[in-house]
């Protein structure tokens, strides 16, 4: 394979990736203001790989570019330039732009930030658990489908009778776990998880994780962590980036990152983390 | 303050409404059931049963709803078959026997002996026929623009919107006397007859859509970058799915209120067009036109022609009105 950042057995590749937005007032303003366009340059020339069945975590303040990137992965953002290749395959670049088939997509998945927003909420759970079987035509049979539907609450931790409530019935642990099953559903390999539980309490917080890094165990998943929280990314990483204005100032294997960072961004971030700053990280 | 008594939302979360049957029950089947079950336990019914003003209005809009729907059942004789009428019957007064015939009308009679309460009656039938349609006519074409607007966004919906603008900066009614008579013109004279009602249907429809498209829109917006559809964006599907399957529940909320205030102006409106002779006719008379009718007759001193249509108007108006705002301090505090 030509060039860049490659790893024998990496399933995520992303290289140069870089992506802005248009910041500037509405023409007409600049018109009479006279001022000129302006850019953000939200997301600059990154490059990371993913290893199969590993967590990559990206670390950086808010507005450090962190959800753009892990949105232009999953294909919901096009990017200005890069590349990005799952298991040898391209998902974009710029020659080709954005390749989005129905067996790529299967494979990629997300779970977001907000339990609140990420559920329909005029949906029943067994709905919204059933539209990704649909809409990748993954079981024809509609009893085996209700089955799959089970299946599937019951490796989140929910019960059967769940499949008839909306989600307005649910606490946050409760609607992070639909949202992840919901990503399960399609049997993907790779999931991108925005923030996950950083609306979530700390008790909470730390079963969701579990949840995670099981379902991960078991089903050989390669996620993408996305998180603004150290002590969250100290159990869940392989692997760290930390991302400040858009560019990776540091990365590495978790365990020598967290012991001993480089870069003072890094350092700073760690200390903000107050269950770092007092010693004792809980997990 | 004493306590309220505890309101039927306020149960656990947890509790299950039903008791649980298969998914693939709740999947399709179930769905209208117990939608039914949780409107009744609902803070909206609740409240309903509370508000005095919109307990008598909502009587009284179901009231006159049902007379119009069963009119054949309930008014006392058929105005439109000539059989029925006898001229000599003409101007009897409301209560009083006729002095030719000695029959009596609880609201009088008009000029052609016609028994104005069964004119009523019926009349209220055609303009409540008129508003209920004209208003699911706006409310589709403005639920579907504000949706595509909204959603697609662009050129598609500046041009919406600007047209919805312009057509707001004028008056409604004039709005649909304008439709009214370009679509008069296009129908063969022979027909305009048979046609009026929906020619009438048409041009008030069109007239109301705009309050529909913009709430629709501005909802749309804020649902649109939810992360449920860039869910649902992400496992591939259309612009279509996402926009009737995913938002379309979403933004229908203050649709209902708008539906509502929107009866009360198309009923206004039909009954201003229908007055004015642009309406509905003769051979169909609306309140609108019985009114038009009655007022012929006011200085001669048959003041019910006039009078018992208008109280029929205003109070079906007003009602209708009424309910509206209720619904619309109640499902939309932020409206206030
Ligand atoms: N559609 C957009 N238009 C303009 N600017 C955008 C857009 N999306 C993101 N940005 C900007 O790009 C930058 C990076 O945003 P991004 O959402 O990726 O940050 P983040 O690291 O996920 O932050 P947070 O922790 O708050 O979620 C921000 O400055 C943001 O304002
Ligand atoms: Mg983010």
């Amino acid at each position: 394979m030509p060039g860049g950042v490659m790893m024998d057995n990496a399933y995520l590749q992303v290289s140069g990736l870089s992506r802005h937005f248009d910041i500037s007032d509405p023409f007409l303003a600049r018109l009479l203001t006279g001022g000129a366009r302006r850019q953000l340059t939200a997301v600059d020339n990154v490059s990371f790989s993913i290893a199969r069945g590993q967590t990559y975590a990206l670390v950086g303040e808010s507005g450090s570019g962190k959800s753009t990137i892990a949105r232009m992965i999953v294909g919901l953002e096009r990017p200005d330039s890069g590349t990005i290749r799952f298991d040898g395959r391209t998902a974009f670049d710029e020659r080709q732009g954005q390749v989005q088939d129905n067996s790529l997509r299967q494979k990629l998945q997300m779970v977001f930030q907000s339990p609140y927003s990420s559920l329909n909420p005029r949906w029943r759970v067994g709905d919204i658990l059933m539209e990704p079987i649909r809409a990748f035509d993954l079981i024809a049979d509609p009893e085996a489908r209700r089955r799959r539907v089970h299946e599937l609450l019951d490796q989140v931790g929910l019960s059967t009778q769940d499949a008839q409530r909306y989600p307005h019935e649910f606490s946050g642990g409760q609607r992070q776990r639909i949202s992840i099953a919901r990503a399960l559903a399609s049997n993907p390999q790779f999931i991108v998880c925005d923030e996950p539980t950083s609306a979530l309490d700390v008790s909470v917080q730390a079963q969701v994780l579990n949840l995670l890094k099981q379902l991960q165990r078991d089903l050989q998943l390669t996620y993408l962590f996305i998180s603004h929280d150290m002590a969250v990314v100290r159990v869940m990483a392989h692997r760290i980036g930390v991302l400040k204005n858009g560019r990776l100032v540091e990365e590495n294997a978790a365990g020598p990152l967290i012991e001993s960072p480089q870069d003072p961004y890094t350092r700073m971030l760690m200390e903000s983390t107050p269950r770092f700053a007092g010693g004792a990280a809980s997990g | 303050m004493t306590s309220p008594p505890v309101r039927p939302s306020e149960k656990p979360a947890g509790a299950p409404e039903s008791a649980p049957t298969s998914v693939s029950a709740s999947i399709s089947a179930s769905i209208s059931a117990s939608r039914l079950q949780r409107a009744l336990a609902s803070d909206f019914v609740y409240d309903f049963t509370r508000a005095p003003i919109a307990i008598i209005a909502g009587l009284v809009v179901l009231f006159l709803f049902l007379v119009a729907i069963l009119a054949p059942l309930v008014a006392p004789t058929n105005p439109f078959d000539p059989a029925s009428l006898n001229l000599m019957n003409g101007f009897t007064p409301p209560m009083q026997a006729n002095m030719f015939t000695g029959e009596s009308f609880v609201m009088g009679t008009d000029d052609q002996g016609r028994d104005l309460l069964s004119a009523i009656i019926y009349g209220l039938r055609v303009s409540l026929f008129v508003g209920v349609m004209s208003v699911l006519l706006a409310m589709g074409l403005g639920v579907s623009l504000g949706l595509i607007a909204g959603y697609v966004g662009g050129w598609l919906d500046n041009l919406i919107m600007r047209i919805a603008d312009i057509q707001l900066t004028f008056p409604s009614i004039l709005i649909a006397m304008l439709i009214f008579g370009v679509l008069r013109g296009i129908i063969p004279p022979d027909l305009r007859d048979e046609m009026a009602i929906f020619v009438l249907i048409t041009a008030i429809g069109l007239s109301e859509w705009v309050p529909f498209a913009r709430t629709v829109r501005a909802t749309t917006l804020v649902e649109k970058e939810k992360e449920y559809v860039q869910a649902a964006r992400l496992i591939g599907l259309g612009r279509h799915q996402i926009m009737w399957r995913h938002i379309l529940p979403n933004v229908l909320g203050p649709v209902l209120v708008i539906a509502t205030i929107t009866l009360a102006l198309a009923i206004i409106a039909e009954a201003t067009l229908s007055f004015l002779g642009v309406g509905a006719p003769a051979t169909e008379p609306s309140l609108g036109t019985l009114i038009r009718i009655g007022q012929d007759f006011l200085f001669s001193g048959e003041w019910w022609i006039l009078t018992f249509p208008a109280i029929t108007l205003l109070a079906l108006a007003l009602s209708v009105n009424l309910l509206g705002d209720w619904l619309k301090d109640t499902l939309n505090p932020r409206l206030k």
